[in-house]
């Protein structure tokens, strides 16, 4: 990198408000995401639509999976471990994708359509909202692996890294309050 | 010519025109492969919209840092004006400097502000006699829902416009915490008004700025470009909520403890914490609409259809709309109003010589006003079919609210009371601040108590009191806001005069506006409708209130004219023309690029006025031996 390359001290301060403004992010985002919970609860009740059980509970746990490489990503840049670093990214991603094909490859592919009531409109309101997150994360980890390839980051300096993981586990932590909103709680009504 | 096209902002409109065009090839092109007739004019437009408003931040540049941060590559702050290119151009182009970006906002915001005020001009001499004079129904519904949504966007930029200049410099802050996320807010607002004034042109809508479904499921075109422009205002105010509590939290001055920092600070982290997170739930709730016309997502419709039936689907509900809106949309109005409040506060006790009565009362209640405020929404929907057993406990939380409010009238009292009080121009104003808002606040516990709401809901009493709200909260106190820092943005004077004679013009147009509205409403004249029964003889009040909107009108022209006049010709100012002791007046005006050399050191109280050999800030602080605080 260049000369303009801040002193560390700087560095540190910045970092610091860096991450401030990331979870000040997150609590807001949050409240979008809770908006759709409350739509959920609003107007499917104690009913849920048909889904299909399997491929909830695959795709959850490939999500929650894929926090665990991230998190061995991020462990790694920080102590300078480069390969296990573009290793885990890769790992990470693919269970990402892999995610996203369960999503929108299978699951909107199945019985409920978007027209179908509130049930196709909660489900793929939150899905999609979701599947959009998941998908921003894709990117950055996809910016994070390139630069990560150009030598960007070290121990001492790896905000994006850092950036890139929280937000994939925070896009994590949300699948894991839809998954059982959307295909645990509440009964399929056959009528 | 070639500075002129070299403008950002030329370079962003250019550029959201081509996008949009773009996007709506792509639209034509999905949908032939698709097996689609070709044209379909709302999703060409909802797409085109969309990508044209990424366009335009493309364009105007604010992206270009950002994109370089992805490649790898590190970018310097900018500070001052552009390279061989006329000072002026800084304006309209992306330029970090946070007292930059105020002065945009504010400018825009007024603009709007005009822009809105003007729509309202027409359509109040339409009511000017019942009947339909010179509109038809649907331009008057346009006009309306128009004149609302653009003020409200107005406002929103004043305010982030007031707290992006001043609350990094009373703090001591450098600048904000991220400069370029400040940058990307102001100018997200552009392709955002376009939107919305061009949702006008585009098919008009007839909502109102609620934006209820279901009539805005059926709504014409310009709906969904007013959701899209209210959805790019609230990533703005989301953004710059979310980087002024950063600031605050940061980068404080040594020594400038919480409750040092000047009231105003406090009344905008109260703001920024609403912003910040109630914004999500207006967004959502008019992307679920948008999305509800574009691709039948039934979230607020109650029909079925028989595959749905088929399935036991249960049906949309339209209330959810109302729940998911008002919960940032009654918040908001505390957003509006809290950074008035806050200059309220910060102006009585340097015009009436005396300590601000009650500091830490103030700062406290903005945030509880703040926190009430995300309890009450339901009181907008007494009247909507909602769950009757709701209705008792959102009345009582309204009621709450004044509660904290009445702590603000309380303390402005006391710090007035035997002040030595001179009148000039922003301390008018904040007089005429506080008794519109006397108004506003006396007309609000009415509204918020059932039995009484169920007679006012959708009458022009409700009119009556929002309008004194938010005059009382904003519009005045904004006004002597400008005219109270204009002399650091600028280093001239305005005329007194002319100050005065917009003081004089307004208030009292003021009262009688609000005061006949409120009246008709009592005597049955409904909101949002471009016709009343003559039988109500409710005329003569309807033209008060028309004249009494022009002389406003007119009376804001009078401080345009001021503003930009006094800018070239006005007396040069000195540093302190208000002897303040806030820390923005102990440096030159206008302030420099850099405001202060070095942090300053805070050691006394903000607000000791009058009180012998008290002591704020000291400008060049004894370094070594600055206390270690506020890290
Ligand atoms: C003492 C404090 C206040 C109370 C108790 C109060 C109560 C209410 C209630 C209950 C309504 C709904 C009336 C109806 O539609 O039937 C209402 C409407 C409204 N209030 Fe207030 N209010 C207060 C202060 C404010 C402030 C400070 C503002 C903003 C600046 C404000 C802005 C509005 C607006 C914009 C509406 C109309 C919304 C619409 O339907 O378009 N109010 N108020
Ligand atoms: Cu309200």
């Amino acid at each position: 990198m260049s000369a303009i390359t801040t002193s560390l001290a700087e560095y540190r301060h910045q970092l610091k408000s860096n991450r401030w403004g990331l979870w000040l992010f997150f609590l807001s985002e949050a409240f979008m995401f809770g908006g759709l919970l409350t739509s959920r609860f609003y107007l499917w009740g104690d009913t849920r639509p048909p889904l299909d059980q399997n491929l909830g509970f695959i795709v959850t746990v490939v999500l929650l999976l894929s926090s665990f490489f991230m998190n061995r990503a991020e462990t790694a840049i920080a102590h300078d471990d480069r390969k296990n670093f573009q290793l885990n990214l890769i790992i990470t991603a693919v269970l990402g994708i892999a995610f996203l094909v369960g999503v929108v490859g299978f699951e909107w592919q199945g019985e409920v359509r978007p027209t179908d009531g509130a049930y196709g409109a909660v489900l793929y309101g939150m899905t999609g909202m979701h599947a959009l997150h998941v998908l921003s994360g894709l990117i950055f980890i996809m910016i994070v692996f390139f630069n990560g390839r150009k030598g960007h980051y070290s121990a001492e300096r790896h905000w994006g890294v850092e950036a890139c993981a929280v937000w994939w586990h925070y896009v994590d932590l949300v699948w894991v309050f839809f998954y059982p909103a959307l295909y645990l709680m509440g009964t399929v009504i056959h009528p | 010519m070639k500075t002129f096209f070299s403008l950002g902002l030329i370079r962003g409109i250019v550029s959201q025109l081509i996008v949009t065009a773009i996007g709506m090839g792509i639209t034509v092109a999905v949908r032939v492969a698709m097996g689609l007739p070709a044209w379909k004019a709302e999703p060409a437009a909802v797409v085109g919209a969309l990508l044209g408003a990424i366009g335009f931040m493309f364009g105007v540049g604010a992206l270009t840092d950002w994109l370089k941060w992805m490649k790898g590559e590190e970018t310097p702050m900018r500070h001052g004006p552009p390279k061989d290119k006329p000072a002026w151009t800084r304006y309209f182009t992306v330029d970090y400097n946070h007292k930059i970006i105020g002065v945009q906002y504010t400018v825009t915001g007024i603009a709007l502000i005009g822009i809105a005020g003007s729509l309202a001009m027409i359509f109040r001499l339409e009511l000017s006699a019942p009947g339909l004079q010179f509109l038809t129904a649907d331009t008057y519904n346009t006009f309306m829902s128009a004149h609302g949504i653009v003020m409200i966007g107005g406002i929103l930029l004043g305010v982030a416009g007031a707290m992006n200049y001043l609350v990094p410099l009373m703090i001591g802050a450098s600048d904000m915490a991220f400069p370029r996320l400040n940058a990307f807010g102001f100018w997200v607002t552009v392709p955002a008004a376009l939107l919305i004034v061009s949702g006008m042109v585009f098919g008009g809508w007839d909502t109102g700025w609620t934006g209820y479904p279901p009539l805005s499921a059926r709504a014409p075109l310009g709906i969904q470009l007013f959701f899209l422009g209210v959805y790019f205002i609230g990533l703005s105010s989301i953004l710059g909520a979310l980087n002024l509590l950063v600031t605050v939290a940061r980068m404080r001055a040594p020594g400038m403890t919480l409750f040092r920092m000047p009231i105003f600070v406090w009344a905008s982290v109260a703001t920024s914490l609403i912003a910040l997170t109630a914004t999500q739930l207006i967004a959502l709730s008019f992307l679920m609409v948008l999305v509800q016309r574009l691709l039948g997502m039934g979230f607020f419709d109650p029909n079925l259809t028989p595959e749905a039936v088929a399935m036991g689907a249960p049906p949309g509900n339209p209330l959810l709309f109302q729940h998911l809106f008002w919960f940032y949309s009654h918040p908001a109005v505390y957003v509006f109003i809290l950074p008035g409040l806050g200059i309220i506060s910060e102006l009585l006790p340097v015009f009436a010589r005396k300590p601000l009565f009650g500091y830490k009362w103030i700062a406290m209640s903005s945030l509880t006003i703040a926190l009430v405020g995300f309890l009450v929404w339901a009181h907008h929907m007494f009247t909507a079919g909602m769950e009757e057993y709701l209705r008792l406990p959102f009345s009582y939380t309204t009621l709450l609210v004044a509660v904290p409010t009445g702590v603000k009238f309380f303390s402005w009292v006391a710090t007035l009371w035997k002040g030595r009080i001179s009148l000039e121009t922003p301390m008018l104003f904040v007089l005429g601040a506080i008794s519109v808002f006397l108004i506003g606040g006396l007309t609000g516990p009415p509204n918020g108590t059932v039995t009484t709401d169920l007679q006012l809901h959708d009458t022009y009493w409700i009119v009556g009191h929002f309008h004194a709200t938010m005059f009382g909260g904003f519009v005045f106190p904004f006004f002597a806001a400008i005219y109270y820092w204009y002399p650091k943005v600028t280093g001239r004077m305005f005329s007194e005069t002319l100050g005065k004679l917009h003081f004089w013009l307004m208030t009292p147009s003021f009262w009688v506006m609000s005061l006949v509205q409120q009246q008709i409403g009592l005597m049955g004249m409904r909101r949002r409708i471009a016709d009343y029964d003559p039988a109500l003889g409710i005329q003569a009040q309807q033209v008060a209130i028309t004249i009494a909107g022009y002389i406003i009108f007119a009376s804001v022209l009078v401080m345009i004219y001021n503003l930009v006049y006094s800018y070239r010709h006005g007396k040069i100012a000195v540093a302190n023309p208000w002897n303040s002791r806030s820390p923005e007046f102990q440096i030159p005006s206008p302030i420099p690029e850099h405001s202060y050399e070095q942090p300053f050191l805070v050691t006394g109280e903000p607000y000791d006025y009058g009180l012998e050999g008290s002591v704020y800030i000291s400008i060049k602080p004894d370094i070594a031996n600055a206390p270690v605080a506020a890290k």
